[in-house]
Order: structure tokens, then sequence, then C-alpha cells
């Protein structure tokens, strides 16, 4: 199920970035973080180029000072973090994705931060910033097992507490409880 | 001797009996007339247009298993319901329903009346203590400073009136009203009054020791069976007895208005149904209060009214009579 | 966010008074007024709330995984089983976003019924809302008379589609067959009579003093507050924030309709119940342009008989009548999607719980909740 991950992310960055007459989407932001904080990109795409689905790829070190710049600054004002979420893919190096979707009301327009951590690398929570992002760092925690630095309240919220493994991985499949190399589940397996 | 014993006997039977099968059909009366208000028929299947459904449920309650949860405390749970319901058929000793019916006359009666229906918060607060349940702890909370505080103002509703007539006798009480109702001469004790029996009998828009939406059933979450029904009846015979205080001693009594000739008993009975339509139409119009907002209106609202009405009637009567 | 003292669940503690201790009360999941399987711990001083935590989760299906490994149509029936109370919405979100990954012309036609099924979602979703939040605060006749008109839509949404609550309303590309003129006549005569029956609840509810008194000035929240929680929906609009998404970021036939975006002011449990209320009235406004402007023609583009949509992601979200409901869709070019996110707006509101009501009292939170207007299926997923 998991076979043809490693295809995805590379696509659209690459359109985005070479496309030398036309000018990308999001590169007033783009500019407005390299500004402040050069190197933290490190890439940027957008599916069919559009304005809604700007992606910034972030260097996790500068994610908690990146974010509180969107957030506060006039030009972007990116007061909502609407969505936060991850998403695994099992052959890449760095297995991980978190995925931040940020609105601005002011500007009516939206942004999508992530960051590509390895597994068990501790991502910085931005629950200082929004408040929002308690529960839906719970929730990645409970579903992906990505641990959240700094947050205020880290335990499971939407399985119980001795769940113990983490379902929404790839490797986590549809029968049968815990993570294993995906092969085709039989009666046994499904048991405990 | 023997023979008053015995015709005593029987007239408390009578009215117990006449009693427990009013209250029954009161709830019957209350499903129906809230199921047209909302739109929809209420009870229909036992009986022609649901008429047999109070004995059903009565059946019902009585057939069930009784449970007393095992952290509770026994002996306390058990009283409790007949705590509740005893004082709430005792107050029926002294109401008058007629001009010769009643089971008998003393010359504090309305006294009587007040004193006893204030024993069942006992109860009340027993249940909620016995049932070892956080709701039901929180339910007689609720109840015990709810039922203590409006029983003030109930008492000093009254005391306007009393003055009126001079008289503690509800049957004296009704003669004095035979030209004009005191609700008349005293329409803010009828008011408050009015009130404070809506809190009194934990109904809309003050049933909070049992808000079915905060405390799941308040006080009596873990009574089951006849021990739920007791609570049940409590309730009801409750209602009418504060009705029935209520039409003696503002509405007149069993008198009724002169030219139509109708037996005491049919007067008693029209204005009872009367009072009752308007306690189920405000259940079924009105939210309920917050906790603090019952006893900011209690203390902050009712009670210097009715202080001020009894000064007032005071002067009145002082000056004018 | 008000301080956790640990990271375990609210637990017993000492209280203000020297010498005694609070009370902790578990509400739900199996409560009269927690809407479903919500559990609520509640820490009280008396009847103040110190403390809340949620206990979510048991109506979690794993939807996303779920979603992971069948097509993209064959997801359609699954979001029904999200936001139940307004199927066709979530229907729509799910569609849309698929479509996103495409460049398909959706015909006129389609996009207005869209419009139309989606508003009359909106209608009994805030129907179901408005009689179960009455009813929590005790006003038990807006309950049955709510249910009377939401029982009409429903029977709408059977004529066009054959069910009532799981409609399945739409297809990737449209929608899966025309709807009869019956549906289009019994639509037009009920939105003739509906805006009559609002008035009805309002009768009761809008000028009650008692009604006025359990909402004003409970459970209030500022619009920064609740942008930081990213509370959308109703609850947003009640403190003032002008955020709709169908204005925001137009989607189906929105365009080319003409409402207003209701908002309030005080951001309170009352606020809401304003917006929400003119939401029905203008979401009936919607459903008579729709109707009138409604386009002959096709209801569905040429799709392909295997839905491959190229690889790459897209978030899209529609203002379902919870909230902002959105998908974020990793393609990977095969039949299945790779990652299927749901931006659930009732898991997200319901976050917000705890910043609306500590402090207030223990009536008060039975009326937050009730105004959050939360759907377990989408919470918990």
């Amino acid at each position: 199920m998991a076979d043809e991950a490693g295809t995805t992310e590379s696509n659209g960055e690459g359109s985005a970035e070479t496309e030398a007459p036309k000018t990308p989407p999001g590169m007033d932001l783009r500019n407005l973080v390299d500004a402040e904080f050069p190197g933290a990109v490190l890439e940027q795409s957008a599916y069919e180029d559009r304005e809604d689905e700007v992606t910034f790829v972030l260097k996790v070190d500068y994610l908690l000072r990146v974010c509180e710049y969107l957030r506060n600054h006039p030009a972007a004002s990116f007061k909502i973090l609407t969505d936060l979420t991850a998403a695994h893919y099992l052959e890449n190096e760095e297995p991980f994705q978190v995925i931040y979707q940020l609105v601005s009301v002011d500007h009516a327009r939206l942004l999508r931060l992530k960051m590509k951590i390895r597994d068990g690398q501790e991502v910085p929570s931005v629950t200082e910033i929004w408040s929002s992002a308690n529960w839906m760092e719970r929730e990645v925690y409970d579903l992906f097992g990505i641990s959240f630095a700094g947050h205020p309240d880290l335990r499971r919220i939407l399985l119980p507490e001795d769940w113990g493994s983490h379902p929404f991985r790839k490797d986590y499949p549809l029968e049968g409880r815990g993570e294993r190399i995906y092969s085709k589940p039989t009666r046994k397996e499904s048991g405990e | 001797m023997i023979a008053e014993i015995i015709a005593a006997t029987l007239k408390i039977v009578l009215v117990l009996g006449v009693v427990s099968l009013v209250v029954a059909y009161l709830t019957y009366l209350e499903r129906k007339i809230i199921g047209h208000i909302q739109m929809r028929l209420g009870p229909m299947r036992v009986g022609w247009h649901g008429l047999l459904q109070p004995i059903a449920d009565g059946l019902k309650l009585f057939l069930k298993e009784d449970i007393i949860p095992s952290r509770a405390d026994k002996i306390v749970f058990v009283i409790a319901p007949i705590m509740v319901l005893v004082p709430a058929f005792v107050v029926y000793s002294v109401l008058p329903f007629g001009p010769n019916f009643y089971i008998t006359q003393v010359n504090v009666g309305l006294f009587l009346v007040l004193a006893v229906s204030s024993l069942g918060v006992f109860g009340i607060v027993m249940a909620g203590w016995a049932s070892n349940s956080k709701y039901s702890l929180l339910g007689a909370l609720r109840g015990a400073a709810q039922m203590l505080s409006y029983e003030i103002f109930l008492g000093f509703a009254l005391i306007g009136p009393l003055m009126l007539a001079g008289s503690l006798n509800l049957q004296n009480i009704v003669q004095a009203q035979s030209d004009v109702w005191f609700v008349f001469y005293q329409p803010l004790a009828f008011i408050v009054f009015f009130i404070a029996a809506l809190a009194e009998t934990n109904r809309v828009p003050f049933d909070l020791p049992e808000a079915e939406t905060e405390l799941v059933a308040g006080f009596h979450t873990e009574y089951s069976g006849m021990k739920f029904a007791f609570f049940f009846l409590a309730e009801y015979a409750n209602i009418m007895a504060v009705s029935t205080v209520g039409i003696a001693v503002f509405f007149g009594g069993w008198k009724g208005i002169p030219g139509i000739p109708l037996p005491g008993l049919v007067w008693y009975l029209l204005k009872l149904g009367a009072i009752i339509f308007v306690f189920i139409w405000i259940r079924a119009t009105l939210p309920r209060y917050r906790y603090d907002q019952l006893m900011r209106i209690g203390w902050k609202f009712m009670f210097p009214l009715v202080i001020a009405n009894i000064f007032l009637t005071g002067l009145v009567k002082l000056l004018f009579l | 966010m008000l301080d956790v003292e640990s990271s375990q669940r609210v637990e017993r503690g000492p209280s203000t008074v020297p010498g005694t201790e609070d009370l902790v009360i578990n509400m739900g999941p199996q409560h009269p007024s927690t809407h479903g399987v919500l559990r609520v711990i509640l820490k009280m001083d008396g009847e103040t709330v110190t403390d809340v935590d949620c206990d979510i989760g048991y109506l979690h299906r794993g939807t996303e995984k779920i979603g992971e490994n069948i097509t993209y149509t064959m997801f359609i029936p699954y979001t029904d089983r999200l936001d139940y109370i307004a199927a066709p919405s979530s229907n729509l979100a799910w569609v849309q976003t698929v479509e996103s990954l495409f460049d398909w012309e959706i015909p006129p036609r389609a996009l207005f019924i869209r419009s139309m099924v989606a508003e009359l979602s909106r209608i009994a979703s805030h129907l179901l809302w408005l009689a179960t939040h009455a009813l929590d605060i005790g006003a038990m006749t807006v309950f049955l008379w709510c249910f009377r008109e939401r029982e009409m839509v429903l029977d709408l949404f059977e004529r066009a589609f054959g069910a009532r609550l799981t409609v399945n309303a739409f297809r990737l590309g449209g929608l899966f067959q025309d709807v009869p003129q019956e549906f289009l006549d019994d639509t037009r005569a009920f939105i003739e009579i509906f805006p009559s029956r609002i008035d009805d609840y309002e009768t009761l509810l809008t000028e009650n003093r008692i009604w006025l008194q359990r909402t004003q000035g409970v459970g209030v929240i500022s619009a920064e507050d609740a942008m930081d929680l990213a509370l959308t929906g109703p609850i947003l609009r009640s403190t003032g924030v002008q955020w709709d998404l169908r204005r925001a970021k137009p989607y189906a036939a929105y365009p080319f309709l003409d409402f207003v975006v209701p908002v309030g002011e005080n951001g309170d449990v009352y606020d809401r119940y304003l917006v929400r209320v003119e939401e029905m009235r203008q979401s009936t406004r919607i459903i008579e342009q729709c109707l009138d402007m409604l386009p002959d023609g096709p209801v569905s583009c040429k799709t392909p008989r295997t839905i491959k949509p190229p690889a790459g992601e897209v978030y899209h979200s529609i203002e379902n009548p919870k909230g902002e409901f959105g998908f974020y869709l990793v393609s990977d070019g095969t039949e299945t999607p790779y990652r299927v996110r749901i931006r659930p707006p009732s898991f997200i509101n319901l976050a917000g719980l705890k910043k609306l009501s500590v402090g207030g009292l223990l009536a008060d939170v039975i009326a937050i909740i009730g105004s959050i207007d939360i759907v377990l299926g989408e919470c918990d997923r």
C-alpha cells in the first residue's frame, strides 16, 4: 500500500522552482521569511501553482521562530492554525512529515508548513503560539507516535491509554495490532 | 367514640385513595397537555386515548426490581422516599375540598400545612446523601437550599391574606372570601406565592434538584421501582396540595361565582384544574433557571416584595378597616 | 491556555477552602446532555467548575486509515458517517477535495443542486442543534418543534437520494443522477413554510428572560482567543469575525448566490444562538435562489472509469454547519489516496471547552457544550 510513497512529495516542488518567467505563488511570504530567517525554508511548492496550496518545507530548528513571525507579522497574520497533522512515508530517509495548515483571516489566504523528521525525533510544540495545537498535537502523538517537546499535556486522546502502538503509521496493517512489515494478515494475527 | 374513629378512618382512606388516583392521573394529564402543546398526541396505546396509562405505569413500577446500590447507606436509602411521601399526604388532613368535605378542621390549619410540608426536604437530603452518588448529592444540596429558601417566601406570601382573614383555619379563610377573593386584594402576595409554589414543588423553571440535563435525575438518580414511584407520587401530591392551599387562600376555595349553582367540590376541582394547567403550561414553555439565579431572584427580589406586601397590608388594615 | 497541573487526568486535589477537597464529577459517556459519547471530567468547587478534561475517542473508527486503503469513490459513504447530522456537507467536502486534484468542469446544474442540498443539511444540523441545546437548558417544547421540521428535511433527502441520514448524496464529478422534479417542488413548499416556523422557535426563546439569563454572558470568548483556539463556524462568527468559507473561498454555486454572513458581538452562548438562527434564515434564502436559478443540463461531467488523480497534495475545506470541515489529501497517483486527513470542526471546537467553561457553573457547562454543537462521529472519526 505504501509502495509509491517516495514519489509523492517530490512532485510539484520542481516545477514551481524551475519555471523562471512565472512567479510561483506564495513568493511574497517566501521573501518575508527568507529576509528574517535565511535558510529556514528548505523547499517551496504548490499543487498546480495554486495560491491556496502554497507549501513551505521548514527546517525543524526554525519552526517556532517562523511560526511566531508568520503569526504576528501584519503582512502574513496567520492567526489560525486550522489543522495540524502528520504523514508517514515509510521508505524515505526522514519518514515523517508534520503538516501545519495556517489560515489568515485578514488576507483570506492559506499556507501550509511542513517539516520532515526522522523516526523518534522530537518536534517543538507550537502550543505556545496557537492554543489549538494542543489537541491536534496530542492526536498526532496518539496516532503517529511523534513527540512534541514542550507540549503541556502530551497523552493519548483518541485511543485508550494502554494501546501501545500508533495505528496511522504505514507499517501498521489494517488487521491486528502493532506496527510490523506489511504482510497479508491471517486469522491468527487479528486475534490479540 | 368508636363510630367517630371509624368515620375518621373512612374519610382518611377515601381522601388518600382519591388523592393517589388523582395524582396518578395528573401524570396522564401532564403528558397529554404537553403532548398537544408539542404537536403530538401523548399516550395513546393503553386504553381509550391512553386513559389506562397511569395504571400501567403504576403496575410497572410495582413489579420492577428494587435496586439498592451496594455502596448506599441502606437504611437511610429506604427511609428517604417514605420521608418524602408521608408529609406530602399528611398535608391533606386539613385541606378544605368542599363546604363539608374535609378530614378535619384545625385552628392552626395553614400553619400545620407549612410545617408538615417543609419536612419533605429532609427526605430529599437523606435520599441524596444515602445514594452515595455525586449527582444525587448535588441534587440534594440544590434541593435543600432551594426548598428552605422558598419555604420562607411561601410562608411570608400567605401572611398578607391571613391578616385579612384573621384566622389560620383554612375553612374560616375560605369563608372570609365570600364577597371578594383575596387574589384581588393581594395580587403581589399571589404572584410571590405562585413562584414560590413552583420552586417548592421543583417544577420548571425551578426544577434544579432534578435537572435531568445537568444532574441526570438529581436526588433520585439511584432510585428505581416503587421507591422512585414514591418520589414521583410525592411530587405530584405536593403540586396538588400547594394548589389547594393557593385556591383556599387566594381564590375563595370551594366558593363559586354567585349565581352559578354548582356544588362546592366541583368549583374546587375546576379551580384546581385551572391552576394545574398553568403549572403544566409553564413546564412546556420555559427553560430552566440556573442555581445562582434562582437564589438571587428569591432573596433579592421576592423577599423584599413580600415584606413590603405585609407592611402595606398592615398599614391599610390599620388605617382604613 | 489554562494551566494543567500535571500530565494526568483531572484528579482530586485540595480545594481553595482549606481542609476540603474539590468534587470530581464524571459526566458521560452516558449522560443526557453530552450529545453522544462525550465524557467530560469536571473538577468542581461546589457548583463552580475549576477544571475540565474531555475524554473522547469512544467512536474512533480510524476513518482516515480506512480512506487510505480504499478508492476515492468508495470513501464517499464513509464521509456520511463523520458528521452524520449533516451528511451531505461531509460528502461535499470530500468530493470537492478529490475534484480539486483534477481540472474537471462540473456542470452548473450539479453545482446548484450541491449548494442547495448543503444548505438543506445546514438547516437539518442547526435544527438538531437548536432542539438539543434548548432541551439542555430546559425548554422541552422547542425540541419537538424542531424535530418536526428536521423530519421534513430528511424526507426531502429521501426523495432526492433515497436515504434519510447517511445520504451519500454526491459523486465525483457531479451527482449520481438528476434529482426528481418532486424534490424541487417539495423543497419549495418547505422553504415557504420554514421561515414562519423559525419565528415560532424565536417566540419561545429569543426574548425569553430565562433564556437570556441562561445564555447571555455565558461561555464568553474574544475574537482573538477564538482564532487562537482555531474555533470556526458560528462560534468564530459570534465573536464578530466575518469568516465564512462560502464567502472567503467560494465553492460550488456560492459565488452566484446572494446571502448575508451573520456575525455576533459578544461571543457568548446567546450570540451563537442568534448567529445560527439567522444562518437558518439565510439558508432558506440560498435554497430559494438555487431553485430560481437552477439551470438545465447534465448533472455530471465525464469522469474516467477509475479515478486516478495525479500525484500531489491538496487541502480543501468547506463551511460545514459546525465549522470548517476540510480534507488534507495526498495522492500518489494510484487508485487509493496515500494520506487522508480529516479536519474535524467538532474535535477542534471541543478543545475550546476548557477555555469557555472554567469558572462557570455546572449548568453553564451544559449550555456551553450545547452551544459548541459537536457531533461525536466526526470528533472521534
